[in-house]
């Protein structure tokens, strides 16, 4: 299997201002790949090129390739048929991500039957399953209910269950524990770290907290104002940053080491 | 000298029609003057409603707030009287904290008790890093840290005796956070004021705090100085909060999540703090099991 998704060269420009200048990023199947850096940086705007996503009144140069096709020149219906398929993605604050007037059921449906040819029923005890995977207690009552009646970390796992739902090869998340207490930030970390095992799935992992990419990711993009400014082995560059931008990231965190 | 005592604080939720939840159940902390007390838990222990407690944002059903020995009455619809200006607050999010329809000169001078305001809203503005022309504009022409900086120095205007900081920090980036906590620690300490610092972050806790007092489901369970709570935590719900940090280093290990568990209820018998070593406290449930 070649490389599943291949960010070469990407340039977004929007009103004169190039918010993404030069980018090439690669992740193999199954392989967690993380983008660090801080608000403003670009990452968030470059993962969600993998979908086809781009800002109003941009202009975009270079290549966005998902299984050797270029996203970015896909027409609407073929980006319908990618989105919350083959690509899915999972957002920061899982207080709005979900609609809130809908029920559980409805979110967890949806795109499984607007995708694969799935009965109502069927469809639903996918759904179970998937809440039952990420731990929501009580599945079948959960079901019927609105996300007003779930925590934080709850509605996150739901959020994340939702994205599951037709088994993507590349789920993109996008800070999705800095909303979290860190207990429930472990849960989750642990959570995707199964599912990782147990799917295969590869994982564009964004965040700005760089204990949390050491522990998840294989390997890391450090990004600063639109460009990549380090990359590799997330473990080795972050224990030995060269650039001095991210050795000032990683000094910026709390000392966690246990004194002795 | 102790300038904040709270003593067997109860916060209580009445909803009509649903059983009443008790926020803080009997919650007794100390801080000193110049000192920095960290409270850390998760969100729906309690940690904020004893902040909001304190500063008089929610009324008490039981117990007192002393303030340099001298008790503060609740908000209420009027303005609060000079003497109980004592207390300040900051608060998590310095977007909504700020008029955003008046200039940040104004809205620190509104603090200052004494006359003769601007030179005082220089001086203020100085000491949290900022330009004294910075009086002059509005909220939104500063960046999350610079807003806080702001918000800081509001708190500071009145001169007051204890801060109440509820997740400071929590709404900025990670590479201000560590400045901006700092800031407001170095400022206190440097006046000193009494720091009652919130957070879910204990980690963020560790180059500040003097005092770290760890809080679950209403109650305090362990209370020790800084170094102690990471070298030597006794509580089982402190180690689990520290196992659930994500590390940094070659071999560090995947964060532990703690099994989930419904709510603890502790009688007040469980709750009650056994001093373990000097200046360490442990509720006894953690005690019975060892």
């Amino acid at each position: 299997m070649g490389t599943l998704l291949d960010i070469r060269d990407l340039h977004i420009t929007v009103g004169g201002r190039a918010l993404v200048d030069g980018v090439d990023i690669t992740v193999e199947p199954g392989e967690v790949v993380g983008l660090a850096g801080e608000s403003g940086s670009g990452k968030t705007l470059t993962a969600l090129t993998a979908l086809g996503f781009l800002p109003d009144n941009a202009t975009t140069s270079g290549q966005v390739l998902l299984d050797g096709k270029d996203v970015l020149s896909l027409d609407v219906r073929a980006l319908r048929r990618l989105r919350g398929d083959r690509v899915a993605m999972v957002f920061q604050d899982p207080m709005t991500s979900l609609h809130p007037m809908l029920t559980i059921e409805t979110q967890l449906t949806e795109h499984q039957r607007a995708h694969r040819d799935l009965t109502r029923k069927q469809a639903r005890e996918h759904a179970i399953e998937l809440l039952d995977r990420v731990r929501i207690p009580d599945p079948h009552l959960a079901i019927r209910s609105y996300p007003h009646r779930f925590s934080g970390g709850m509605r996150q796992r739901i959020a994340i269950a939702s994205a599951l739902a037709c088994e993507p090869e590349l789920l993109i998340a996008d800070e999705v524990t800095t909303a979290l207490d860190v207990t429930v930030q472990a849960g989750i970390l642990n959570l995707l770290q199964g599912l990782r095992e147990e799917l295969g799935m590869a994982m564009l992992f964004i965040t700005h907290d760089l204990a949390v990419m050491n522990v998840v990711s294989d390997r890391l993009y450090v990004m600063r104002s639109g460009k990549v400014v380090e990359s590799g082995v997330s473990r080795e560059v972050l224990a030995e940053p060269q650039h001095e931008y991210t050795r000032a990231l990683v000094d910026a965190l709390p000392d966690t080491e246990v004194t002795r | 000298m102790t300038a904040l005592q709270v003593e067997d604080v109860v916060v209580e939720y009445k909803v009509p029609g649903r059983p009443t939840v008790r926020a803080v159940d009997g919650v007794s902390i100390h801080v000193a003057a110049g000192e920095v007390l960290g409270l850390v838990g998760e969100s729906g222990c309690g940690k904020s409603s004893l902040g909001r407690a304190i500063v008089g944002l929610n009324p008490l059903d039981s117990g007192k707030v002393l303030v340099d020995g001298r008790a503060i009455a609740p908000l209420g619809r009027r303005a609060r009287p000079v003497a109980d200006r004592t207390v300040q607050m900051v608060f998590q999010d310095p977007y909504s904290s700020l008029n955003p329809r008046r200039r940040v000169g104004r809205q620190i001078q509104d603090a200052v008790a004494s006359r003769g305001g601007a030179t005082r809203v220089r001086e203020l503005l100085e000491a949290v890093g900022l330009p004294a022309s910075a009086a002059d504009r509005f909220p939104h022409q500063f960046s999350g840290g610079q807003r806080q900086r702001i918000a800081i120095a509001r708190a500071l205007a009145s001169e007051p005796r204890v801060i109440v900081a509820d997740e400071p920090v929590s709404a900025l980036d990670a590479s201000t956070r560590l400045q901006v906590a700092g800031l407001l620690s170095e400022t206190a300490t440097a006046r000193g004021v009494a720091l009652l610092m919130i957070s879910h972050d204990l980690s963020g806790l560790r180059v500040i705090a003097d005092r770290i007092a760890v809080m679950h489901f209403g109650r305090i369970v362990e209370v020790a100085p800084t170094d102690v709570i990471w070298s030597e935590p006794r509580h089982p719900y402190t180690r689990e909060l520290i196992a659930a940090i994500p590390r940094l280093g070659r071999d560090a290990p995947m964060p532990s999540a703690p099994e989930r568990r419904g709510v603890v209820v502790r009688t007040d018998d469980e709750a009650r703090l056994v001093e373990c070593a000097p200046g360490h406290f442990v509720a006894a449930d953690a005690l019975v099991g060892a």
